[in-house]
This record gives structure tokens, C-alpha cells and sequence, in this order.
């Protein structure tokens, strides 16, 4: 599978809309690892989900944006919301918010950032900058295809998966079995 | 720069996908200024038409016939004490409203008004639509968690899981929509091969489709383009938290639910977006099931005096309005305390003769045509709204649900089957 | 400035894969240790994203299989929370020690 590569002008927005939406993103990220109340972590989470869906609009995949919005966004972080409210004790947040061995696991993502960094940096040449742009107004239908032809195995076995993890929710959150 | 803005008029597409900022800012003001006044028109036909349901007679006094009624509203309410709870968290508590107003005037960006008369036509603009209304339970969820006060949070909970129930009933009525998209032939059974048969989710698209294959999709597959359509307009009313699903707000329930603690300019926020929600999800059935911006017959009555015939009728309707209105004048007490509601009666249907007239003109006959017949079918589905709260007692909260999963949930799945194998064998 | 290429978007999401990392290894609130998985998922999502638009569409389709299945994970691990906390009445980490001696 060779890339395919053209020459073409970028729009002068996108440049400041990946940044803005980038941007976005890790701050947001910085603020659902570091606040003290799980609520505001939530909703800058639901922030950097938006931002996120953005992002995949730049990368000329409107369906996974649209999938985001509607599941995580809208479904995933009310199931999270949700559950914040019922476990929401308020000693919980007068207590120390990160625990003993923080260094340390701050020096183990570090290190992994460095990583990354040789990764990238040692594999710059893999990826071109000037790239064809795709077809989007068939995104859905050439996913779909995909999805119901190739990909018919993995498709039903997450289906099947999500019926195992309703039951197992449900069980697992009943008072009574 | 005079170029860029002329050069999108002679374009048939949404300035979304034209490129063109200017254009899409300048429609996208025009909408929200549309949804605002259409919000404060709903808002004094909602008390005036529930006073005539219940024999009497509703705000007579502000305007003539109440039509000021709104605006004093509007005024009261942003003067009023804006009151937040002692320990409410003040972010979450400040931006709840806002969460519930973006996320449903977002909304609006691909309500296809016209072929080329939205602000944008996105590739999965029926997604796009039930993704971002969805987004208005998280708003809802954090109004009543940040009030700190039990009547609010159990309202927003209640609300909540009333939400996201009908939402699942709705996806799967839109989704035997899509599918029927997708299909070829005309008429109500597919007969013959009409068409390309390509699914699209565009919300133009779908339009499109329905006029190519020459019928509604109310009426497609009859009755299951039907079954689908009824499942979406009780599920849009539950997910709307109308009556006869609004036990969550129900003031004789629970103090008003998930807005109870809030005041002034934030609850106007709350029914800001709580009606401008419903105009939207109005305009998803219009879109999916009611054909658009079509005007009646558009294939079976065709020819240039039926489309004469038909652009006539906005032209008509105001004048008809404006008719009712100078009736009003006649029937008002000849007492000179009432000078200055007759004399405002009287201007006020000047007005709408006169737009009438201007409706006629043939310039203008022509463009208005799309937008009307859609805001017409809308405004149809508002006062069908406005029936359901006069008419039907309110729902139990464990009925709601049962009706919601029970009942709306498998009807929708046998419906969408029913239109696949159909779909295929026709 | 460079034209916005496909490692500006990778180094977006290694930057919020380390971001969740660090949210998972440092923090004690239970709920927030799960919203940091969240975030690495989504990182995880954007390198496949990124790299679909030069390899065709397998990126995408995977990506949705992931929106799923951290769905699926998410209501599971939730209930194991709620389960957890009507025994112990704590979301601190640190507490779920049952099995120790």
C-alpha cells in the first residue's frame, strides 16, 4: 500500500484551525488530569472530545466525527456524569488528589515521551507532507461498504461485545441479583 | 473583496460548501434571527392557543390580543434578581444554560431551508443533527447536579434518562428513513426504476431523494414509512420534554425540575433552547418524512399553472392573517380605553397585508417558495405540540420509560427490518 | 510556517497519550483515573485517523471499532465502580486493596 502523493495548496485557515483545535485538546487534557472536583474533569473532557471531532473533520473523516460526537461526547461522558453524581462524596475532594508514587509516574511518562520523540524523529521521512485530498463526500458510504464487507466479522463480534458489557453492567450495578 | 461577496450569488450551492464565509455568516445570522422571533411567536401562541383549548381567553391586555405579551416577558425576565444557590458550583452553574443554548441552535447549521438555502450541506448532516441535540442531556444532567438541591437533581436525572431512551427509538425511526433513501423506483411501492439509489445522509440529499422517487416517505412502503414517522413524533416530544412527557419540569410534580434554582436571564436561557430544540427536531421530521421544502404534488401536478396555483399560497396566508386580524379590529370595544389596542390591531395587520402584497410580486413569488412550504410544515408540528400539552394528561415517569423501551424500541427495530427486506425485494 | 502534515497530527496524540498516562499513574479518584483512559484511547483514535488519510480507510473503520469497544469498557468499568463504592463507600484507588493480606 504505497501513499499517494500530489502536490496541492493548503486553505490558510487550516493552519490556524489545527492549532486552535490542538491546542484545544491538551489543555483540556491538562485539565482532566489535574482538577480537584471530577465534574469540571468531565466537562474538560467533553471539551477536548469536541475538539477532537474537529480534528477528524481537518482529517477528512466526517462519519468518526460525527460516531464521536454522538457516542463519546453525547453517551459515554453522560454515563460517566451520571456516575460522578452518585459516587460524588465530598470528602473525596479534601483529600490528597495525587497519591505517593507521583514522581515516579511522572518519570515513566516522561520517558515515554522521549520515546516517542526518537520515533519521530527517526522516522520523519515516513511521513509526506503534501498528501492528495480524499474524497469526502462518499466517506460514509465507502465506510459502510467497508465495514459490511471486509470487516463483517469484527463488526458482529462487537455487537456481541456490547451485549456482554450490558449485561455485565447491569448485573454488576444491580442490589440483588 | 466586492467579488468574493457577488461572485457566490450566481452559485447553486450552500455557501458551506461554496467556501464562502461572508455568505454562511450572513445566512447564519439571518437563521438564529429567524429562530429567536420564531421562539417568542411560539411562546404567544402557546398561551393564547392553550387558553382557547381551555375556554378562556389568555394575556388579552399587554398588546392587542396579547401580541406584546412576549416582549413583556422578555423584559421582565432580564431584570429580574439573577440568584444563585450558596453552595452551587458557580461554573457548572453558569454554564449548563449556555451547554443547552449551543448545543440547540447548533442545530441549524444543516436545516435545509431550499436546495441551496442552508448554511451548510455536510455529508452526514442527519448525524451531525442527532449528535449535537444529544449533547443537550449533558447540559441538563449539570443544571441539576450544580443547583445542590434534591427537586433539581432528581428533575435533571429523570430527564436525563428520559432523554437518552428516546433518543435510541429515534435513531432507529431515522435510521429506516435513511434507508429508504437508498432506494429505487417511484410511487409508494417502488415500481419501476426511477432512480439512482444512492443512501446519502445529507439532509438535502434526503429531500432530494423523496423528490426523485415522486413520493413522501410518509407515504413510502405505507404503512411502515408511517410507523416510523409516528415513532419519531412521540419520541421528538419526548426528547423535547413536552407534554405529554414532561414530568421532569412539571410544576405540580416536582417545582419546575431541573430549573428550579434558576432565575431571570438563565431560565429564559433554559426555554430559549428548549423551544428553539423542538423547532429543530420539527424540522428533522419535516425534512425526513414530510418532503422538505417541496410544495404538495410536486411531480403529479406539474406544469406552469399549478406552480402558479401554489405560489399563490404565502401571499395568500398572510393576506388570510391579516383578514383575522381586521376582523379583531371590528369585534374590539368602541370604549376609548381600548383606542390604542385597535389603532395597534389595525397597524399590525396593516403589516401583514402588506407583506402579502409583497409576497405576490413575482420576484419574490419565485425565491420564497422553499422556505415557506418548509416553515409552514414546521409551524404545522408547533401547534401539534401545543395540542399534545392541552390534550393528553401527563405520563407516570416508570410509564414513560416502558413506553420508551418497550414499546417505541421494538416497534422501531420491526419497522427498519421490515424496510430492508422490502427494500430488497422490491 | 510548515504546511500541517500528518506528524503534526501524531504528535498531537502522543502528547495526549502521555497527558492520559500521566492522569492514570498519579491520580486516586477512580472515576478520574478512568476519564485519563478515556484520553488515551482518543489518543490512540487520532494516530489511526491520521495515518487513514494516507492509507485509505481501514484507519477509520478501526477507529470506530475503538469508539465502541472504550463504550463497552467504560459502562463495564463503571459498574465495578458503583458496585465497589456501595461496599466501601470510597472512590480512593489506593483503598481497593480487598485482596490483600
Amino acid at each position: 500500500m504505497q501513499p499517494i502523493v500530489q502536490p496541492g495548496m493548503q486553505p490558510v485557515a487550516t493552519t490556524f484551525f489545527f492549532y486552535f483545535l490542538s491546542g484545544l485538546t491538551l489543555l483540556s487534557g491538562v485539565f482532566v488530569v489535574t482538577r480537584k472536583n471530577p465534574v469540571h474533569s468531565a466537562l474538560a473532557l467533553i471539551l477536548g472530545l469536541l475538539a477532537q471531532a474537529g480534528l477528524y473533520l481537518m482529517l477528512y473523516a466526517p462519519f468518526v466525527a460525527g460516531v464521536q460526537i454522538i457516542l463519546y461526547a453525547g453517551g459515554i461522558m453522560v454515563l460517566f456524569l451520571f456516575v460522578i453524581m452518585l459516587v460524588n462524596i465530598e470528602r473525596s475532594q479534601k483529600e490528597e488528589q495525587f497519591n505517593k508514587q507521583w514522581l515516579v509516574g511522572f518519570l515513566a511518562a516522561v520517558a515515554l515521551g522521549a520515546l516517542f520523540v526518537l520515533v519521530y524523529v527517526k522516522g520523519k521521512t515516513l511521513f509526506p507532507y503534501r498528501i492528495a485530498q480524499p474524497i469526502e463526500n462518499s466517506n460514509t458510504q465507502q465506510i459502510g461498504v467497508m465495514l459490511y464487507g471486509q470487516y463483517m466479522f469484527a463488526f458482529e463480534i462487537a455487537s456481541l461485545l456490547l451485549l456482554v458489557a450490558i449485561i455485565g453492567a447491569v448485573v454488576m450495578a444491580k442490589k440483588r441479583i | 473583496m466586492l467579488n468574493y461577496i457577488t461572485s457566490y450569488l450566481s452559485s447553486d450551492t450552500t455557501p458551506g460548501q461554496a467556501g464562502n464565509v461572508f455568505w454562511a455568516f450572513v445566512y447564519i445570522m439571518v437563521v438564529f434571527g429567524g429562530v429567536s422571533v420564531a421562539v417568542m411567536a411560539m411562546n404567544w401562541l402557546e398561551r393564547k392557543a392553550l387558553a382557547h383549548f381551555q375556554i378562556r381567553l389568555g394575556p388579552m391586555r399587554v398588546g392587542p390580543h396579547g401580541l406584546l405579551q412576549p416582549i413583556a416577558d422578555a423584559i421582565k425576565l432580564l431584570t429580574k434578581e439573577d440568584i444563585v444557590p450558596d453552595k452551587a458550583d458557580k461554573f457548572v452553574f453558569w454554564i449548563a444554560p449556555l451547554i443547552i443554548l449551543c448545543a440547540s441552535f447548533t442545530v441549524y447549521i444543516v436545516v435545509p431551508f431550499g436546495p441551496t438555502h442552508a448554511i451548510t450541506d455536510l455529508n452526514i448532516g442527519i448525524l451531525f443533527m442527532l449528535g449535537v441535540s444529544s449533547l443537550s442531556v449533558l447540559g441538563v444532567v449539570m443544571a441539576g447536579w450544580a443547583s445542590n438541591s434534591h427537586y433539581p437533581l432528581i428533575g435533571a436525572l429523570r430527564s436525563s434518562a428520559q432523554m437518552v431512551s428516546y433518543e435510541v427509538a429515534m435513531g432507529m425511526a431515522v435510521v429506516s428513513a435513511v434507508l429508504m433513501t437508498s432506494l429505487h423506483g417511484l410511487g409508494p411501492y417502488g415500481v419501476g426504476a426511477g432512480t439512482s439509489g444512492t443512501g446519502t445522509l445529507s439532509m438535502i440529499g434526503i429531500v432530494q431523494a423523496q423528490q426523485e422517487q415522486h413520493v413522501w416517505f410518509l407515504f413510502k412502503f405505507f404503512p411502515l414509512g408511517f410507523i416510523a414517522f409516528g415513532i419519531f413524533a412521540i419520541a421528538m416530544v419526548a426528547e423535547t420534554n413536552r407534554a405529554p412527557f414532561d414530568l421532569p419540569e412539571a410544576e405540580s410534580e416536582l417545582t419546575a425540575g431541573f430549573h428550579t434554582e434558576y432565575s431571570g436571564l438563565r431560565w429564559s436561557l433554559f426555554m430559549l433552547g428548549e423551544y428553539a430544540a423542538m423547532i429543530a427536531v420539527s424540522s428533522i421530521a419535516v425534512t425526513l418524512w414530510l418532503g422538505g421544502w417541496f410544495r404538495p404534488f410536486p411531480n403529479t401536478l406539474t406544469g406552469p399553472t399549478w406552480d402558479l396555483v401554489f405560489s399563490l399560497f404565502p401571499g395568500l396566508s398572510f393576506l388570510a392573517l391579516a383578514v383575522i386580524a381586521f376582523v379583531g379590529v371590528a369585534r374590539m370595544p368602541k370604549h376609548p380605553y381600548f383606542r390604542v389596542q385597535t389603532i395597534g390591531l389595525a397597524g399590525f395587520g396593516a403589516v401583514l397585508g402588506l407583506i402579502g402584497l409583497i409576497l405576490f410580486a413575482p420576484p419574490v413569488r419565485d425565491r420564497i417558495q422553499d422556505i415557506f412550504w418548509f416553515v409552514a410544515k414546521v409551524a404545522g408540528f408547533m401547534y401539534l405540540y401545543i395540542w399534545y400539552r392541552a390534550t393528553f394528561p401527563r405520563y407516570r415517569f416508570d410509564q414513560l420509560m416502558k413506553v420508551g423501551w418497550k414499546v417505541l424500541l421494538p416497534i422501531g427495530i420491526g419497522v427498519l427490518i421490515l424496510t430492508a427486506i422490502l427494500g430488497v425485494l422490491l | 510556517m510548515a504546511p500541517i502534515g500528518t506528524l503534526h497530527y501524531l504528535v498531537t496524540a502522543a502528547a495526549l497519550f502521555i497527558l492520559g498516562v500521566i492522569g492514570v499513574l498519579t491520580r486516586r479518584n477512580v472515576v478520574i483515573i478512568l476519564m485519563s483512559i478515556e484520553l488515551i484511547l482518543n489518543a490512540v483514535n487520532l494516530n489511526l485517523v491520521a495515518f487513514s488519510r494516507l492509507w485509505g480507510l481501514h484507519g477509520q473503520v478501526f477507529a470506530i471499532f475503538v469508539i465502541t469497544d472504550a463504550a463497552a469498557e467504560a459502562a463495564v468499568g463503571l459498574g465495578i465502580l458503583i458496585a465497589f463504592f456501595r461496599n466501601k463507600e470510597t472512590v480512593n484507588v489506593d483503598e481497593v486493596d480487598l485482596l490483600k493480606w
